[in-house]
């Protein structure tokens, strides 16, 4: 076990994991953090806190992650390289390693124009890559990225993510097997909506062998309306929704009911494809869906293990 | 080049609302090939800040000049007496060239009428695009010669980021993705494998990050 987190315990044991998504409130209500926690947390093996997701400020990853931790929930931490340079992000690797928490999911995160504060200076000292290097460093080398020891262990279930549905296609996979190098775990993938291209995806991830080196989690995003539908088509860079599903959605008398059928097939569609290994629930602000789309698609109960 | 745009008229006017007698300063350089602030833009200038400031009711005076180049001393000190005769220097030319001024003449008071916005190069007529950040550490070689940390608003060394779509930024439809420009270059000249390879973490210091620059040439040190 590299940190015996639930998630990864659930990967080992070959299980089909179920992660979810939380997004921590815009305020300092820790009884926020609890409420949707509680919510999501018999349906799925870990929970990801984002970290200022979409360059909106929100109560911080690490904190509403150490909430989970009291609730014995495993968090998975998202972790942006745009907002800390590489002192701040070892830093809280140590803390958060010092709450229990043992899943850490390296991204670059969103460009801050799109967030509430475009004015801010970005910082990427280091890439989405470079992070899952030097936590590999620190957990498996007991060292800082300066080459000073570490005191103590550094137990990280590296995440990554991949957007199989970005430009250029082709470099997709390749831009995967770089993460895997660089010390990816598991993978957590953009929103699956576009299946063919999906399977296509783990056709060639599947040719180059990644699937065996790394866990795959395909993402999914619950639509809850036409409006979000065409939204996300529109304005979301690297997210792929084929008109078909926008029209189903639009056309539907209860659109919430068939965003939720919508999700519960894609499921299924997603489990047949070889080489996923499970799948990652993104409701932000429609959380409560959760448990419904997770029990429908027949993923209850969730492994003890 | 360093590239440059004038400040809006209506921000110049508080610029010179304290003064009275103003030389616009141009420079015969940069600023020139990019249309900003050359000899024709500086009496272009002057010549709005004069109608301007006459419909407010204010007696000012615009003096106009152009050197070759802002940013040397010895081109300044063509113009010292100038310099010292205006209450005012309104330079057009780039960030340099007004600390120029004002590092040989203590006594003068200099306020910018341009934004100097970037190392670019002219793309199209009237469109000019960011090329370099004047990192310190050139690493073209190994980016087919696409600049990543001055043309990926993230400034990736591993990228392309999950918000490339259609060759285009994330930030903006109008914006290349330099990743996408990369991966383009290296795959048609059979390099691609370039792009496998992990870069590590960069050594900032040799940029900004690292406090103001200075080289030393020792070969062409006096004393
Ligand atoms: S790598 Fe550095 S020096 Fe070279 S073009 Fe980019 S910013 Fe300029
Ligand atoms: S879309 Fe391309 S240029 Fe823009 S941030 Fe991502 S990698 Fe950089």
């Amino acid at each position: 076990m590299k940190s015996g987190s639930n998630l990864e315990k659930v990967l080992t044991e070959g299980h089909f994991a179920v992660t979810s998504e939380m997004g921590p409130p815009k305020g300092t209500s820790a009884d926020f953090v609890r409420k949707t926690a509680e919510h999501l947390k018999h349906c799925c093996d870990a929970m990801n806190v984002t970290d200022n997701q979409t360059a909106i400020v929100r109560m911080s990853s690490l904190a509403a992650c150490a909430i989970l931790r009291q609730m014995d929930i495993d968090p998975v931490m998202q972790m942006v390289t745009r907002d800390r340079n590489r002192l701040a992000m070892q830093s809280d690797i140590l803390g958060a390693v010092a709450l229990g928490i043992r899943n850490l999911l390296c991204l670059t995160g969103d460009h801050q124009k799109f967030g509430n504060h475009p004015t801010a200076k970005n910082v990427h000292d280091l890439d989405s890559i470079q992070l899952e290097q030097m936590i590999k460093t620190m957990r498996d080398e007991g060292l800082f990225m300066s080459g000073d020891k570490i005191s103590g262990d550094v137990p990280i279930f590296i995440g990554a993510a991949a957007n199989p549905f970005a430009d250029p296609f082709e470099f997709r996979v390749l831009r995967l097997a770089k993460k895997i190098k660089a010390g990816g775990d598991f993978i957590q993938t953009q929103a699956v909506f576009d299946i063919p291209r999906f399977t296509k995806w783990m056709e060639m991830v599947r040719d180059q062998g990644l699937h065996e080196q790394v866990y795959i989690l395909a993402g999914l995003i619950p639509m809850k309306s036409a409006g979000m539908a065409r939204y996300m088509k529109k304005y979301v860079a690297g997210l792929m929704i084929p008109d078909e599903l926008v029209k189903r959605m639009a056309g539907a008398s209860d659109a919430k009911e068939e965003g939720v059928n919508i999700a519960c097939e894609l499921i299924e569609q997603i489990r047949d494809i070889p080489g996923v290994r499970g799948i990652h629930i993104m409701a932000v602000a429609w959380e409560k869906i959760v448990p419904e789309i997770v029990e429908r698609a027949q993923l209850l109960p969730r492994p003890i293990v | 080049m360093i590239v440059g745009e004038q400040k809006p008229l209506e921000e110049i006017k508080e610029l010179v609302a304290d003064y009275e007698r103003i030389l616009v300063l141009g420079c015969g350089t940069c600023v020139t090939v990019c249309f900003t602030g050359g000899e024709k833009e500086v009496g272009i200038l002057a010549s709005s800040l004069r109608m301007a400031t006459k419909i407010d009711g204010q007696g000012k005076v615009f003096d106009e000049d152009t050197v070759q180049r802002q940013c040397e001393w010895e081109f300044l000190d063509a113009v010292e007496q100038e310099i010292k005769e205006h209450d005012l220097i309104l330079s057009t030319a780039c960030g340099i060239g007004v600390q120029a001024i004002v590092e040989r003449f203590p006594q003068a008071r200099v306020a910018p009428a341009i934004n100097t916005t970037f190392l670019g190069l002219p793309e199209e007529h009237g469109l000019w695009t960011e090329r370099c950040a004047a990192c310190g550490e050139c690493m073209l070689h190994q980016t087919a010669g696409v600049c990543p940390i001055a043309r990926c608003a993230k400034s990736l060394m591993n990228g392309p980021c999950g918000g490339s779509q259609d060759g285009k930024c994330e930030i903006d439809p109008e914006v290349a993705c330099a990743w996408q420009l990369i991966y383009d270059r290296l795959k048609a000249q059979g390099r691609l494998d370039q792009m496998l390879e992990i870069t590590p973490a960069r050594d900032w210091s040799t940029s900004r990050d690292g406090g103001p620059r200075r080289l030393v040439r020792q070969d062409l040190r006096i004393d």
